[in-house]
């Protein structure tokens, strides 16, 4: 492999051209190109659903396109398998981590390809080989660990890199990681692009996707846009200012974020609560939290992951049965023994983990829309299929779900539309408490715009929501009052129009 | 989002993924994407069509009176129509077992329910040789050994839905025991029932058919509508493939598990019923020996994934005639009964190969090797 600098003479190491991509009937990609210079790290960006994931998955040989071409270093191939493009020199490192817990850090660098020795070295695997080369690759990406410990004992951020590591120890011309910051934090990031800038400097071309705006910033050189399959443009990282980067991938400039927190709070705050929960909660999840919210208000739940939102909206939900404290819907006492229960009291809680607790992704979008409306009617009152189809396609519209037709698989759609559905299944239910954990976690900044957007429009007509997020600014914006948790307990409220650090300090008051 | 994509992707060329029975349009779109010329041979219940009538072909070949049919004695005589007259009951099992599976689970009880029905429907019934008397009336024969069969249900269903244990070590509780039990019944001996008006259930005919058709016809209807005019078929397939998002939706997943293996033991319940009048007896040991393993086999042939979700009815119902055909055909042609078992397992496998979509991708892509781009070193 040569090596080259990042001077545009240079001869592009993997260049993709014309690009088709077909599912289900839907155009994925079209007339996509990328070009990859050897010494380069490249953002890869676009919004959900932009055909991100796709172009990488042709690339590496998971999907076969429907046309285009491809060269690497000049010559015409086309990976028919992700093994195929290992061998060519095209490695991924997926947003997972999909490495094997329980064996060694050396094992999983080597797994199914382990240095052999003994009669004509096919015979046996050459141990102590596997450890020298794991621990030369282990440096390589800036670890200094014992790699005959097991990968679970390491945090999250080494096992990232030991990925990273067994993906480039084959011998990697392109290097693709696919959001690989999304579980790290900041200091594991700042070392994760220490390691992406070495490998740079040696001669690797590095393809890089990533929701954070700064991130692209701080480490790529180059970026490519694709916005709705197509390609927009490409560009060198210092040419495209974050503005015209949104532009680039919303197709359009950005509304001004006070759109949302022009929303005023339409409300009688000297009306009953609508829910209200009194030292709610349970051994080991959650210390006793008194909580109210009424119709037409938004609460926003702060804190920091692990304070114990989730658990809290799990314990209003039902899914979890509280061992002390009381709750209250009308000021009438209930408990819930199942969703089912509460869902029966007009409450509906988009869950987290959409992909585990969310969508049913085998089903078609409208049995998905019309699931939780189903399940509160009942069995016997049958939603036929002409009254769920018309259901669905009104929430289709009215939410801007991207799909090819109401009768998709969900797990076909983009995150970002899968999270739209998810809302629309629960406002099928036309719910007077809508409970929304992390709404916006992992989709596009245009669908978190319109989701929240959205949110706030419910409010208006009179729903009560509570809203949980980790991203701060979000729930300083929307919430008409905030109650903030830490260790999982009830640290405070805060009014309509506090600051994040108004936050931030409830949180870390009393932590010293 | 990216791993989403292709797991769904993948789960679109499963086997049982095929698409729904309560929406066929989905289910060919899905079987679309693999070619094949035909519309016909799109949809999913093409290739156990196909295997059915394969098999019926090669019982042609073999033995040229097969499909004669004539009318002896008042009804319709013929190999066909003794083959739906033994179809009955595993097409029975093989029903009860779809639902149990769409859930996520198994039920290899069956065969026991089977046996411990058919002891307390003989043991009631009694033994007594003039023929015309029975212990007890017969429907009270028949709810009580419907009842203790429902009983069995709710047992394996309370084991999974309420104390979470895996199905299959649940059900082997009782597969295990339910022997047991259906020998205390009969007192360790093969009870014989002389009570003629019993045999009409499993030898009778009604309108020139066999009356076990009818009761097999009847309890696929209501199963057949309660899953498309109501909502039980969205739930099953929400519970099979996704139960916690289920449950957050706000389905009553454990109730919907308990229904279906207490549907389950009811279903092996009636089989019994018609095994015990067809032989005139109830053998503890030995009623409905192995027939779990049929309706499961019935069950995936018919084209329902064991890991849940999507089920077909109809395939069920096609899976268990392929295997009663396959039975007939092994004995007809005169296989050896040494080496039957054998035969049986050969051709299963066969066909289960056939109709897997991604041994047949994987087929079609050996012919058309030769011709791709070679990029592998």
């Amino acid at each position: 492999m040569t090596t080259a600098g990042t001077n545009p003479g240079v001869a592009p190491v993997l260049e993709l051209e014309g690009i088709h991509k077909q599912f289900a009937g839907v155009a994925a990609l079209r007339d996509v190109r990328l070009r990859l210079y050897p010494g380069e790290i490249h953002a890869l960006m676009g919004q959900n659903g932009a055909g991100k994931s796709t172009l990488i998955k042709v690339l590496t040989g998971v999907l076969e396109a429907s046309g285009g071409q491809m060269h690497l270093d000049g010559k015409p191939v086309w990976p028919g398998s992700p093994l195929a493009a290992q061998h060519l020199g095209i490695s991924t490192v997926y947003q997972e981590v999909n490495l094997c817990p329980n064996l060694s850090v050396a094992e999983n660098i080597f797994a199914g390809r382990y240095p052999r020795c003994g009669l004509a070295q096919g015979w046996r695997i050459d141990w102590a080989e596997v450890n020298r080369r794991a621990r030369e690759l282990a440096a390589r990406v800036g670890l200094d660990i014992d790699v005959s410990r097991l990968l679970s004992s390491y945090p999250v951020a080494v096992q990232q890199l030991v990925a990273i590591a067994r993906a480039i120890s084959i011998e990697s011309k392109v290097l693709i990681l696919d959001e690989p910051t999304s579980s790290l934090d900041d200091d594991e990031v700042q070392k994760l692009f220490e390691v992406l800038r070495r490998l740079r400097d040696g001669g690797l071309a590095i393809v890089f996707v990533t929701h954070f705006l700064n991130q692209v910033y701080a480490v790529s050189d180059r970026i490519t846009v694709l916005r709705n399959g197509t390609w927009v443009g490409e560009w060198r990282a210092a040419e495209l200012g974050p503005q015209a980067l949104i532009a680039a991938m919303l197709g359009r400039e950005l509304a001004a974020q006070s759109a949302a927190a022009a929303a005023a709070p339409n409300f009688d705050t000297a009306a009953p609560a609508l829910l209200q929960a009194e030292g709610l909660g349970q051994a080991g999840q959650l210390q006793a939290v008194d909580l109210r919210v009424r119709a037409g208000e938004v609460l926003g739940l702060a804190g920091l992951l692990g304070a114990g939102r989730t658990e809290l909206a799990r314990l209003l939900f039902g899914l979890e049965t509280p061992d002390r404290g009381v709750l209250r819907i009308d000021g009438q006492t209930v408990s819930f023994s199942s969703p089912a229960d509460a869902i029966r009291h007009g409450l509906a809680l988009c869950p987290e983990e959409r992909k585990t607790d969310g969508i049913v992704a085998e089903l078609s979008v409208r049995e998905n829309i019309a699931l939780a409306l189903q399940a509160r009617m009942g069995v016997r009152r049958f939603l036929s299929r002409a009254e769920q189809t018309a259901l669905a396609e009104r929430f289709v519209q009215a939410m801007g779900i991207k799909t090819a037709s109401v009768d998709t698989p969900i797990g076909l759609l983009s995150g970002g539309n899968q999270q739209k559905a998810m809302i629309a299944r629960w406002l099928a239910t036309e719910p007077r408490l809508l409970i929304l954990d992390e709404p916006t976690r992992g989709i596009d900044v245009a669908a978190k715009q319109e989701i929240m957007e959205q949110i706030l429009r419910l409010a208006q007509a009179g729903m009560a929501v509570i809203f949980i997020s980790s991203e701060m600014s979000e729930v300083v914006r929307v919430a008409h009052r905030i109650v903030v948790l830490r260790d999982r307990r009830k640290v405070g409220e805060l009014p309509a129009g506090s600051s994040e650090d108004a936050v931030y300090e409830l949180i870390a008051a009393e932590h010293v | 989002m990216s791993e989403e994509l292709r797991d769904s992707i993948e789960g679109h060329r499963g086997t049982g993924f095929a698409g729904p029975l309560v929406s066929p349009p989905e289910g060919e779109a899905a079987a679309g994407r693999f070619g094949g010329g035909l519309h016909f041979m799109r949809h999913r219940l093409a290739w156990p069509l196909i295997t059915l009538l394969l098999l019926l072909a090669v019982n042609t070949a073999f033995n040229a009176s097969f499909l004669h049919m004539e009318w002896r004695d008042g009804h319709l005589y013929g190999s066909l129509i003794d083959i739906l007259n033994r179809a009955a009951p595993l097409v029975l099992v093989s029903l009860g077992m779809t639902m149990v599976i769409a859930t996520r689970g198994i039920d290899i009880s069956v065969g026991a329910v089977v046996a411990i029905a058919a002891a307390v429907a003989a043991w009631m019934i009694g033994g007594s040789v003039t023929g015309s008397v029975s212990r007890f009336p017969m429907p009270l024969a028949i709810l009580a050994a419907l009842g203790i069969a429902l009983l069995c249900g709710l047992w394996n269903g309370l084991l999974v839905a309420r104390v979470g244990m895996q199905p299959i070590i649940a059900t082997l509780i009782l597969m295990v025991a339910g022997r047991g039990i259906a020998q205390l019944i009969t007192g360790g001996q093969i009870i014989t029932i002389y009570y003629s008006p019993y045999f009409f259930l499993g030898s009778g005919y009604l309108l020139g058919l066999p009356f076990s058709l009818f009761i097999a016809l009847v309890v696929f209807a209501l199963l057949y509508l309660a899953v498309t005019r109501t909502a039980l078929g969205l739930f099953v397939q929400a519970v099979g493939i996704n139960p916690t998002a289920a449950r957050v939706a706000g389905v009553q997943a454990r109730r919907l598990v308990l229904a279906a293996y207490a549907f389950s033991g009811v279903c092996a319940g009636i089989a019994g019923l018609l095994i015990s009048s067809n032989v005139k007896s109830a053998d503890g040991n030995n009623a409905g020996q192995l027939l779990e393993l049929d309706a499961i086999l019935a069950v995936t042939l018919g084209g329902t994934a064991l890991t849940g979700g999507r089920f077909s009815l109809v395939g069920s119902v096609i899976g268990a005639l392929i295997i009663q055909t396959l039975t007939y055909a092994i004995y007809s042609l005169g296989v050896p009964p040494e080496i039957n078992l054998v035969v049986k397992a050969v051709v299963v496998f066969a066909v289960m190969l056939l109709q897997s979509p991604e041994f047949r991708a994987e087929i079609a892509i050996l012919m058309r090797r030769p011709t791709a781009p070679g990029v592998r070193p």
